[in-house]
């Protein structure tokens, strides 16, 4: 597994260094534009610096800046045990030797995602929604995606490919704004002007509104390929398919939309968080490759739960051959495995019943606490309540806190 | 002059590789230690768990005396046993015991409303899957480790060094396989 990692490591590299490519080039010519004379290395210098600040700020307080955009809280063991318990089980079956912090985002919509610098100091945050939903052995499928996120390191490159693709959208924007606030005017009041000057802008023009785009395609086609590699190394750290393949079914037939994801955060999710409105894109600008494709490729694996049975089936699914797992990672391992499920046979909740546990839930994590009135009535009192008694609604017994 | 600056090239790229495979056999080495730790770790944990469940199941569960006294004997085998067969086989009539108390649980409703019970089945019952999952990567980390070992050109460092191949976690799964009895009656 050291290889694929590796592998990875590889590509990113590659990734990088072209859109490093494109953002000096576009500090070159924005630079050129606004002073001919020496302008081009002053504008390189300035994106240079503007990559520099913000992968500074990324890399101390990156995914607590998400996490916060997220409205994820950090929650006790006590909230929910059964998660917890989840977590360390994935990370054991990872060897990662931390395990990560773990939120929970008070939203019906199921999702989750990973996020931080390093393996040492990452975050998983969940919505309660997925909680509520989904049963033990989906959970594990959904925490072993985002435990394999971590594990491949592309929580990293995620990070560090989005302060890029984020400097290259800043830079461009700045310049054409200003472009269309003055009217082009300011630029070529001095001294040649002419032909060669509008020609000039015109592809400078061009060229701040083709780089984003560029950088952002080149960003989804990697993301995309992340997530096909995580949902195989989620099965070979469960060795249990199914699980993960149910839980995207459920995350596939929900109809509500996460209101706190954005187009910039929605990449990190195991799903796409946002419902697609109008006009339907063309698959380059998707980053996520279809549920529908991911749940058959899940289905589809037979003969083992390894990369190289991962790969089979997802050869089979899409009728080509594009490699999803580097060579060196499919022969690192022999044959392994399916296990039995281990979830004792449980009666699905019905909905009325959800929808009380997942409000019970989202009260828990913003800190209320219970009390059981000999009534029946369960009291919810928030954190913020200051009295030493509390008076039962129902029964009007009082209640000593 | 040309030739033997090209000889002591070529001598230091050897070296260069050869430290690094010497290192990354540690690190598989190290990785395979690290993981038998974790499902030491495991391990001594149901080892701590079971006197819990033991004294809350006891008042309820009076007919299955036999199943509470083989989980209580196959907990100290484990904590006696010192070597990994030994440990192994203990702690898979262990986990096959355990797993007869669960099926033994079912005919006990009063049980599955203690909310304090269900807590301590749910740490039990994560404490067999993180052993499981530790043992799975404690495998993995060995087969990696084993690969290298026997795996030209790094099998000659291994011999060099004397890097010895470390033995799986096996599972005998006879108990665990076992049908339960169901009377009908």
């Amino acid at each position: 597994m050291w290889e694929l990692i590796r592998a990875n490591k590889r590509k990113s590299i590659f990734l990088f260094l072209t859109m490093g490519i494109i953002l000096i080039l576009l500090g070159y010519v924005i630079g050129t534009i606004v002073y001919p004379e020496r302008g081009g290395y002053l504008g390189v210098v300035i994106a240079f610096s503007i990559w520099v600040l913000m992968s500074i700020i990324s890399f101390f307080s990156g995914s607590k800046i998400l996490l916060a955009i997220s409205h994820a809280k950090e929650v006790k063991p006590d909230v929910h045990p059964v998660l917890f318990n989840v977590v360390e089980e994935m990370k054991i079956a990872s060897g990662l030797p931390y395990l990560p912090k773990i939120y929970i985002i008070n939203e019906e919509a199921p999702n989750a995602f990973a996020t931080g610098y390093n393996p040492e100091n990452a975050s998983i945050a969940v919505t309660s929604g997925l909680l509520v939903k989904l049963n033990r052995d989906e959970l594990q499928g959904v925490v072993a995606h985002e435990i394999a996120h971590i594990f491949n390191r592309d929580i990293q490159f995620m990070t560090i490919a989005g302060i890029m693709l984020g400097s290259i959208v800043l830079i461009s924007q700045i310049f054409l704004r200003s472009m269309i606030y003055s009217g082009g005017r300011r630029y070529h009041s001095g001294s040649k002007g002419g032909q060669a000057q509008i020609i000039l802008i015109v592809i400078a023009i061009f060229f701040a509104v083709l780089a984003p785009i560029a950088a952002q395609l080149l960003y989804f086609a990697v993301s995309r390929k992340r997530e096909y590699l995580a949902d195989a190394t989620s099965v070979r750290f469960t060795r249990y398919p199914e699980g993960l393949a149910s839980a995207l079914e459920k995350l596939s037939q929900n109809t509500s939309e996460l209101s706190v994801a954005n187009k910039v955060t929605a990449g990190m999710y195991i799903v796409n968080p946002l419902k697609k409105k109008g006009l339907r894109l063309s698959d380059l600008s998707n980053t996520h490759p279809p549920i529908s494709e991911r749940i058959k490729i899940l289905r589809n694996i037979a003969g083992g739960v390894g990369y190289s049975e991962y790969q089979n089936a997802f050869n089979q699914i899409k009728g080509n051959h594009s490699p999803i797992i580097p060579a060196s990672g499919l022969k690192e391992f022999g044959h392994i495995d399916f296990r039995e499920s281990k979830l004792e046979t449980k009666t699905e909740n019905t909905l009325v019943q959800n929808k009380r546990i997942l409000g019970d839930l989202m009260m828990t994590v913003n800190s209320y606490q219970f009390y059981s009135c000999a009534c029946g009535l369960k009291i919810k009192i928030p954190p913020d309540f200051k009295h030493n008694n509390v008076e039962c609604p129902r029964c009007g017994t009082s209640h000593a806190l | 002059m040309m030739s033997a600056l090209i000889i002591l090239v070529i001598g230091l790229l050897l070296v260069i590789v050869l430290i690094g495979m010497y290192n990354s056999l540690i690190r598989l080495r190290n990785a395979v230690q690290n993981a038998w730790s974790q499902i030491d770790v495991q391990l001594k944990r149901r080892h701590d768990l079971i006197p819990n469940l033991i004294e809350s199941v006891k008042g309820y569960m009076v007919h299955e005396k036999s199943v509470l006294e083989n989980i209580t004997k196959y907990r100290s085998a484990a904590l006696e046993a010192n070597n990994i067969g030994d440990i192994s086989k203990a702690e898979s009539a262990l986990t096959g015991a355990l797993g007869q108390l669960k099926i033994a649980m079912e005919n006990y409703p009063d049980l599955k409303a203690n909310q304090n019970f269900l807590a301590l089945q749910e740490e039990l019952s994560s404490t067999e899957n993180k052993i499981s999952f530790s043992r799975q990567n404690y495998n993995d980390q060995v087969m990696l480790y084993n690969n290298k070992i026997q795996m030209f050109p790094s099998n000659i460092i291994a011999s060099m060094f004397n890097f010895k191949s470390s033995e799986f976690f096996e599972i005998e799964d006879n108990t665990e396989r076992e049908v339960p009895k169901v009377s009908f009656n």
